[in-house]
């Protein structure tokens, strides 16, 4: 039996983007095959951005373009030529409304409060999701977050502890 | 909150409720896993996994993929560098009896998916497009990968492992009284094998020091093993390897032994003498430990009344070709009830995977889901409420060691569990009660896990600014042991709980088990709060000897520390604080060790676990076959309660994966292929989000000597039994008995 796969390409092409990451304007050369995770990850120190399956399956990936949760694992870099990205590295700087003493964004202080992780490895996902989650406006009652939270898996189980968190700061947020 | 302990007569920290000390950097992103150390020059190593279960590697033909511009090395059987001869060398500290598995070791394949080379790049893309043009050529044999066919080979594992205690011998005559029984129920049971499949992949990133020396980060549950395998498998000294592990994205047991990727890594670095990364993709995590497949029958007779009158329980369990896995199945039958006959049996049957390894709850998992679904099966044979059932089966002694059990607060569990959940509106009769199209079911068990202590160290160090700092090699895994013993210091020493730092996962730091078996609560807890009362000690002793010292001629005994200061403690005016003590005795710091190991004379008089009982309501749609899990009551002795925010958390992710083994989890191997054919979480179905309905958390008041804090631990106790109340609620509501887990649509419909 003879197992064979793939075949050769050619030497590196790498193709400019620009790129607005956390606030900050950036011009890249990326390899057309690179992942916006990848990107994140390997070539911008921004491990943050949790890679669990590198398959869109687990959602740990996920980030904010231009306000709309994606995993960026199944994303070329090059597809988002143009876009402000925001990663959890970034989340305390969207808050320039009601950031707590700590800067923090409502969201981080809120999973802190209950507790809604363990581990941690899911969690920029879990933050990025329940953003743009609030964004896409059509969760509001526990069922619907529950819902639209499924595409973010976590296997320390604190899924009822983020949707307390997610709940809250949406309460918060109505209350304003 | 409503536990509250003390120490030094004070109430403060411990026993409250207190947010994670990681949390922010968990929530920023600042945290960083073993993957996510850099380091200069740092190269990419990726794995190619075996297309074959069984047989042997004829050719690789590594050309092309070394062809490939910034591609390194091509590492496999045929140019690895020489490591230890001996298996005693690649026995980590928690290996069961056997040869370990050696990566790229000779040409022979054991298992699908491992690991036959490891491609090295300057970059990821390169390493993983590298190994894509791998060409390897195989002999293939037929595999056997299933249990059921391999079970006429079972035996009893001729070497024990350590730490498991196998099955005790008969007590009274199980057969003759199970025939001799009014009430008798005989039934196989089997829990799908599992995998833990952690958020985070393993990954190794080995930084090359220089001169043969090396930092690891590495994804391990205790650096101390990780450490003491590279020594012994690469002949390496202690002071050239320090492995550190802050932080694991989750663990479960698969991050016990160290795993290939460490030894891949390693082998690179040494060769290559550079730092190498190594990190598995999601299909590899499939490509080692799991839970195993376990066959399991379970054997049950009682007086009319319902009083046991024999138990038999017997297991076979699989393991792999070259190592005896074992853990605790049977044993919990023996334990949970009173009974006279019994009769427990475990064995082993070879099958072609990787070893199987300790998941959430090893052997309990498993061996409780049987017991405990006999037992309500049991319940409905003899008429009887399955809570009065086991009532009436209580029993305070371990019979299986003859000992008391040191505290067992099981009654209180199911009393306030029943309250909460509102059993006593239970109709038993099945199918009887429904919820507009969905049939209800009610369904209860009982939980149980050991409660142990291992030696362990921690070191504390006081500073001139009033700060405390504590430090041991063991891991927190998502388990919250940052901040507990953050709470133990600062209650300790009297400070704010932002005065004091712990630091976990590095060998450097005073050593420490590995995190597992829900112990280290109780060890390394102990072990830093010992290590505080030195310091604690030390700084008075500075404190009295100042000039004209508030606390001259005051007993240790009689002072307090609170808010940084030590005073005296029936008359809080007079006190020095913690820094001026310092100042005056003209130290910068003071430093302690402290030690914990279990007490042999407790160990020798009791045994000692922590138990549960477990309530829980599905909601099942027949036409569908979906079956939901809208409420779990989970009610908990463990003895004291550090901190019931992470504790609660430690049982819900109990209770969630003990909701994945009832329901979805299911790793489901092609025996043609013997291979994991759902390797990825697609596919593998771990609870989500949706899956995920109400579940409350209970912890009974529970007073135990087991160790100075009165901690039992808490990391397992949330899953065991989880699924057998699921699975007894599924045939309260549907009169449908499903004995092999998961309870998928197709067994519900059929």
């Amino acid at each position: 039996m003879l197992i064979e796969s793939g075949s050769p390409v050619a030497a590196d092409t790498r193709i400019g983007i620009s790129l607005t990451i956390n606030g900050e304007a950036r011009q890249l050369q990326v390899a057309p095959w690179t992942t916006l995770l990848d990107l994140l990850r390997e070539e911008l120190d921004l491990t943050g951005s949790k890679k669990g399956c590198d398959h869109g399956q687990c959602g740990a990936c996920t980030v904010l373009v231009d306000g709309v949760r994606i995993n960026s694992c199944l994303a070329l870099a090059v597809m988002k030529d143009g876009a402000a990205i925001t990663t959890v590295e970034g989340l305390a700087g969207l808050a320039n409304r009601g950031a707590g003493s700590d800067g923090l964004h409502p969201i981080q202080e809120a999973f802190i409060e209950h507790d809604a992780f363990q581990c941690g490895y899911c969690t920029p996902g879990q933050l990025c999701s329940s953003i743009g989650m609030m964004n896409e406006g059509h969760a509001h009652t526990r069922d619907e977050i529950r819902e639209a939270m499924s595409g973010n898996i976590c296997r320390c189980g604190a899924y009822t502890n983020i949707v307390d968190a997610i709940e809250d700061v949406m309460q918060g947020e109505a209350a304003r | 909150m409503a536990h509250s302990i003390s120490i030094d007569g004070v109430d403060r920290h411990v026993g409250a409720a207190r947010s994670r000390v990681d949390g922010p950097a968990k929530v920023t992103g600042l945290a960083k896993y073993a993957g996510e150390f850099d380091a200069p020059d740092l190269s990419h190593g990726y794995v190619v996994s075996s297309a074959i279960a069984k047989g042997r590697i004829t050719a690789i033909d590594a050309s092309a993929a070394e062809a490939v511009p910034g591609v390194v090395k091509v590492f496999t059987h045929e140019n690895r560098p020489r490591t230890a001869w001996l298996d005693y060398n690649y026995q980590d500290q928690v290996a069961p009896p056997g040869s370990p598995f050696r990566p790229l070791y000779d040409d022979k394949v054991h298992y699908s998916g491992q690991p036959v080379a490891l491609v090295v790049a300057e970059d990821f893309d390169r390493a993983r497009y590298a190994a894509s043009l791998l060409r390897i050529g195989y002999e293939a044999e037929a595999p056997e990968t299933d249990l059921t066919r391999q079970q006429d080979l079972a035996y009893v594992p001729p070497k024990k492992r350590s730490g498991i205690k196998p099955p005790p011998g008969a007590r009274g005559d199980a057969d003759g009284a199970f025939d001799a029984a009014p009430v008798r129920l005989r039934e196989d049971y089997r829990q799908a094998p599992e995998h833990h499949n952690p958020m985070e992949p393993h990954a190794s990133t080995v930084v090359w020091e220089g001169d043969g020396r090396f930092t690891v980060y590495d994804k391990i549950q205790g650096v101390s093993n990780s450490q003491s395998y590279l020594m012994a498998v690469f002949g390496l000294k202690k002071d050239d390897v320090r492995v550190i592990s802050p932080y694991l994205g989750g663990g479960f047991g698969s991050g016990l032994r160290p795993q290939y990727q460490l030894f891949l890594a390693m082998m690179a670095a040494q060769v290559l003498e550079r730092s190498v990364r190594v990190v598995l993709t999601r299909d590899q995590m499939f490509s080692f430990t799991y839970r195993p497949d376990v066959l399991q029958t379970v054997a049950v007779a009682a007086a009319e009344d319902g009083r046991l009158q024999s138990v038999r329980h017997d297991a076979i369990s699989g393991t792999s070709r070259f190592e005896d896995y074992q853990e605790v199945v049977v044993n919990w039958s023996g334990i949970l009830y009173e009974c006279e006959n019994v009769s427990l049996n475990y064995k082993l049957a070879q099958i072609d995977t990787f070893t199987p390894g300790d998941m959430r709850a090893p052997g309990a998992v498993t061996g409780v889901f049987a017991l405990e679904m006999a037992m309500d099966e049991l319940a409905y044979a003899t008429g009887q409420d399955p809570i009065a059932l086991r009532l009436r089966n209580y029993t305070e002694t371990d019979h299986t060691e003859d000992k008391p059990i040191s505290s067992k607060e099981l009654r209180a569990c199911y009393a306030q569990g029943a309250e909460r959940f509102g059993w006593q509106a239970r109709n038993p009769e099945s199918r009887s009660m429904r919820d507009g199209k969905e049939l209800v079911g009610w369904g209860m068990a009982t939980g149980v896990w050991e409660a142990l202590m291992q030696k362990s160290s921690a070191q504390a160090v006081l500073t001139a600014d009033g700060r405390l700092e504590i430090g041991n090699s063991t891991a927190d895994l998502g388990t919250g042991t940052y901040t507990i013993l953050t709470q133990i210091g600062a209650d300790t020493l009297g400070l704010a709980m932002e005065d004091v730092t712990v630091k976990l996962g590095d060998t450097s730091l005073a050593e420490a088990p590995l995190a597992g078996g829900s112990w280290t609560a109780a060890s390394s807890g102990t072990a830093a709060m010992r290590a505080c009362r030195e310091i604690a000690a030390q700084v008075f002793t500075l404190a009295r000897g100042m000039e004209n010292s508030p606390l001259a001629n005051v007993d240790f005994e009689r002072v307090a520390f609170r808010g940084g200061r030590i005073e005296v403690t029936d008359d809080p005016s007079r006190s020095v604080t913690l820094i001026d003590a310092m100042r005056a005795g003209g130290l910068d710091r003071i430093e302690a060790m402290g030690s914990a190991e279990s007490d042999p004379g407790q160990m020798k008089k009791f045994s000692h676990y922590t138990h549960s009982a477990i309530f829980a309501e599905v909601k099942v749609d027949e036409e569908l076959g979906q079956v939901r899990v809208t409420r779990i009551v989970s009610a908990i002795a463990a003895g004291k309660i550090l901190n019931p925010k992470t504790a609660r958390s430690q049982i819900l992710g109990g209770v969630v994966m003990g909701i994945g083994s009832a329901l979805h989890e299911e790793s489901m191997l092609d025996h043609r292929l013997g291979r994991f054919m759902n390797h990825n979480l697609g596919e593998y179905h771990v609870p989500v989000n949706a899956d995920i309905y109400d579940i409350d958390v209970i912890f009974v008041d529970e007073e135990d000597q087991a160790n100075p804090m009165g901690v039992k631990g808490l990391g397992e106790i949330g899953i065991v039994g989880t699924a057998a109340a699921i699975a007894n609620a599924v045939y309260h509501a549907t009169g449908k008995r499903i004995r092999h887990l998961p309870i998928t649509i197709d067994k519900v419909l059929e």
